[in-house]
C-alpha cells in the first residue's frame, strides 16, 4: 500500500482531467446540439458500423451450423403453420363433400363430421394465434449480439464470443455510464427549467422559453438513448387544438413524439420522480394530469379532453389510444374515447427497427427499471416516425368505426398488421359474444332441415 | 449480465417425444418455443387457463372441449410432452413414416384411426365409448349456443344417432363412427402442417 502514496497523486490528477475531457466531450457533441436542435451525424456512422459486424456476426453462425449439419433455428414472425383463409360454410361443405357419397344438396344439414372444422381450427389457434406473438418481443432473423435475442447458443465459435464480450464492456462500461449521465442532466434541466419558467407571467415569452425547455430537455433524453429517429412529412405536424393519436409500444413513445413537437400530455399523476416530473411540467405549459379516482369516470375525462381542444389556444394533445403496449409487428383496438370528442385527428406512426434494441415493454416481464436499464444497454434505439395528414369524423360514421379506420391508416404506413383484438386481451379473456358469432354462422348450415323433414 | 433470451435451446426429453410423437426436431422446436410462449409464468407446464387466454380459442364453440383434451385422466397440467402427444394426432400422414411401414411398431399417433379416436372423445365426454344421445344433443348445443331450439337440435340428434347406428342400442360406438365417415379423407381434414 506504501508503494502506491507516490502515484496517488497522479492517479487523482489522471481522473480529474479525464473526467473533465469527458464532460466537455459531453457538452460540445451532446448537450450543446440537442439545444439547438442539429446533429453531427455521429449516430447514423455508428449505426452503418454496427448493421456490418451483424451481418458478419450471423455470417459466422452458419457457418457454424453448417459445419455440424444442422439448421440455424429462423423465427417466423408470421406464423410457424400453413393455413388456408377459406370461411366456415366453404370448409364445412368440403368436408361434407370428401365424406358423403349422397348427390350434393344445398339442403342445411347436420353431419358427424362437421366436428374435424372446429377441433382443426382450434388445434391451429393453440399452435399459432394472432394475438399472444404481440406480447412478447419480435423475434430477429439474425443475431445483434445482445445474449438477449440468441436462440443458437451452440453455434458461437469462439470469435464470436470475443466480439460479443467486446459488445457488453463498450454497452456496459462506456455507453450505460455516459446515457445515465445524459439522462439525469435531461430530467434536472427539465424539472429547473418548468419550475423556472413557472415563476413567469403567463404570456408570449413564457410559452416561447417553455416550448424550448421541454424541447430542450427532450433531445437530451433522446440522445440519452442513442436514439435514431427519421421523421417523414413534416409538414403533417400536429396543430393547436388537434388530437395526436400513434401506436403504443413502450414509455418511450412520448420522448420520441416530444422531441419534435410541442405537445400537451395526458396522463395519470403519478407518485415519486414521476410525479416530480409532472408537477414540474404543469407549472410551464397546461397539461392534462387526472388523479387516480379521476381515471376511471370517463365522462369526466372526456369533458376535461373535450375542453381543452376546445381552446385553440391550446396545444395539441397526445393520446395512445391502444391504451397498452404492443409489440410493435401489429395494431390492435384503438379505444374510442378519444375519437368520440370530434376534434381533428392527426395520426402518426412509428415502427421501431428491433435490430439496434427492441423498445417494446412487456409490463408483466420486467418493471420500469429492469426495462429503462435493458434500453441504455442495447446498442440504439432506432426508428421511423410518419406524420400522416389529419382526419375528422365524417357524417355518417360513428366513433368506433372512425377509430377503426385511422387505425388501418397508421398500420398501412408503418407495416404493421392491422388487428381487430383488444389490447386489454393482454390481462383478460375475450367475451363470449364473439363465440355468438361462430355459433350463429354454424346454426345457418343446420337449422332449416328439420323443417323439410317435418313436412314429409 | 443482460437476461438470458426467454428461449431455451432444447426441449427435455426431446429424443423420446420425437421418437413418440414423429415430429421432426425442427417441428418440435418451434413447438417448444410455442409452449413456452404460452406458459406466462414460466412455470413449465401449462393449465387451463394459459389455454383459456388465447382469443381465437374461446370464441371457437368448442374450444372448452379442445382444451380439455390436453389434460386426460383429471390431470390439471400439461408438460411438454403431454402437449407434443395431443398436437402429434394432427400431424400429416407422411408415405415413407417409418412407423407405418413396420407393423410390430405402436401405431402413430397421427394414424387415421388415432385421428378418429381423437375426434370421438371431443363427443363422447364420459368417455365409456360410447356417444349417447344426450352427449350428441350437448356437442349440438355447444355449437349452436342460443341460435336453435331445443325441439330443433333433439330431432337431429336423433336422426344423426339413428342414421349411425348399426346395432340398434341406441347410441353410436367408435365402430359404427368409424364406418359412417369411412369415405372421408380424414388424413387431409385433421391435419396441421409446421412450416419448415
Amino acid at each position: 500500500m506504501f508503494l502506491l502514496l507516490p502515484f496517488d497523486s497522479l492517479i487523482v490528477n489522471l481522473l480529474g482531467i479525464s473526467l473533465t475531457v469527458l464532460f466537455t466531450l459531453l457538452l460540445v457533441f451532446i448537450i450543446v446540439p440537442a439545444i439547438f436542435g442539429v446533429s453531427f451525424g455521429i449516430r447514423k456512422v455508428y449505426m452503418k458500423t454496427l448493421l456490418k459486424i451483424f451481418a458478419w456476426a450471423t455470417l459466422r453462425m452458419e457457418r457454424g451450423a453448417k459445419e455440424k449439419n444442422h439448421q440455424l433455428y429462423k423465427p417466423y414472425t408470421n406464423g410457424i403453420i400453413a393455413k388456408d383463409p377459406t370461411s366456415l360454410e366453404e370448409e364445412i361443405k368440403e368436408i361434407r363433400r370428401s365424406g358423403s357419397s349422397k348427390a350434393l344438396d344445398n339442403t342445411p344439414e347436420f353431419e358427424l363430421s362437421d366436428i374435424f372444422y372446429f377441433c382443426r381450427k382450434g388445434m391451429e389457434t393453440i399452435m399459432d394465434d394472432e394475438v399472444t406473438k404481440r406480447f412478447s418481443a419480435e423475434e430477429l432473423e439474425s443475431w445483434n449480439l445482445l445474449s438477449r435475442t440468441n436462440y443458437n447458443f451452440q453455434y458461437i465459435s469462439l470469435r464470436l464470443t470475443v466480439l460479443w464480450g467486446l459488445g457488453v464492456l463498450i454497452r456496459y462500461c462506456f455507453l450505460l455510464p455516459l446515457r445515465i449521465a445524459l439522462a439525469f442532466t435531461g430530467i434536472s434541466l427539465l424539472v429547473v427549467g418548468t419550475t423556472l419558467v413557472g415563476y413567469l407571467p403567463n404570456g408570449r415569452f413564457k410559452e416561447f422559453l417553455s416550448k424550448h425547455v421541454h424541447l430542450m430537455c427532450y433531445r437530451i433524453c433522446v440522445r440519452a438513448l442513442t436514439a435514431i429517429i427519421t421523421y417523414h412529412d413534416r409538414k403533417n405536424r400536429p396543430r393547436n387544438g388537434g388530437i395526436c393519436v400513434a401506436n403504443h409500444t413502450s414509455p418511450i413513445d412520448v420522448i420520441i413524439l416530444a422531441s419534435d413537437g410541442y405537445y400537451a400530455m395526458v396522463g395519470q399523476v403519478h407518485g415519486g420522480l414521476m410525479g416530480v416530473i409532472q408537477r414540474a411540467m404543469v407549472k410551464a405549459c397546461p397539461h392534462v394530469w387526472f388523479e387516480r379516482s379521476e381515471v376511471k369516470d370517463r365522462h369526466l375525462v372526456a369533458k376535461r379532453l373535450t375542453e381543452h381542444v376546445q381552446d385553440k389556444s391550446k396545444l395539441p394533445i397526445l393520446i395512445f389510444p391502444e391504451g397498452t403496449c404492443i409489440n410493435n409487428t401489429s395494431v390492435m383496438m384503438f379505444k374510442k374515447g378519444s375519437f368520440e370528442i370530434g376534434a381533428t385527428v392527426y395520426p402518426v406512426a412509428i415502427k421501431y427497427d428491433p435490430q439496434f434494441g427492441d423498445a417494446f415493454w412487456n409490463s408483466s416481464k420486467y418493471g420500469m427499471v429492469t426495462y429503462l436499464l435493458r434500453m441504455m444497454t442495447s446498442w440504439a434505439i432506432v426508428c421511423s416516425v410518419w406524420y400522416l395528414p389529419p382526419m375528422t369524423r365524417e357524417k355518417d360514421e360513428d366513433a368506433v368505426q372512425f377509430a377503426n379506420r385511422v387505425k388501418s391508416a397508421i398500420a398501412r404506413q408503418g407495416g404493421l398488421v392491422d388487428l381487430l383484438w383488444d389490447g386489454g386481451l393482454k390481462r383478460e379473456k375475450v367475451k363470449d359474444t364473439f363465440k355468438e358469432e361462430q355459433q350463429k354462422l354454424y346454426s345457418k348450415m343446420i337449422v332449416g332441415n328439420h323443417e323439410d323433414r317435418s313436412r314429409s | 449480465m443482460g437476461a438470458r433470451g426467454s428461449h431455451s435451446a432444447v426441449p427435455p426429453d426431446a429424443d423420446s417425444i420425437r421418437r413418440e410423437t414423429g415430429f421432426s426436431q425442427a417441428s418440435l422446436l418451434r413447438l417448444y418455443h410455442r409452449f413456452q410462449a404460452l406458459d406466462r409464468d414460466n412455470k413449465g407446464y401449462l393449465s387451463r387457463m394459459d389455454l383459456q387466454q388465447i382469443g381465437a380459442l374461446a370464441v371457437n364453440p368448442l374450444g372448452d372441449r379442445i382444451i380439455e383434451s390436453f389434460f386426460p385422466d383429471g390431470n390439471h397440467q400439461v408438460d411438454f410432452a403431454g402437449f407434443a402427444r395431443v398436437l402429434a394426432h394432427f400431424r400429416p400422414v407422411d408415405e415413407e413414416d417409418p412407423g407405418m411401414q413396420d407393423p410390430k411398431q405402436p401405431e402413430p399417433l397421427n394414424s387415421r384411426m388415432n385421428k378418429l379416436r381423437f375426434a370421438f372423445q371431443l363427443y363422447d365426454l364420459d368417455r365409456d365409448g360410447k356417444i349417447s344421445r344426450n352427449e350428441m344433443l350437448q356437442v349440438l348445443r355447444l355449437m349452436v349456443g342460443v341460435q336453435v331450439t331445443e325441439e330443433q337440435l333433439e330431432s337431429i340428434a336423433d336422426r344423426t344417432v339413428q342414421e349411425a347406428d348399426i346395432d340398434g342400442d341406441g347410441a353410436v360406438s367408435f365402430m359404427e363412427f368409424t364406418k359412417s365417415l369411412e369415405k372421408m379423407n380424414i388424413e387431409q381434414k385433421m391435419s396441421i402442417r409446421i412450416l419448415k
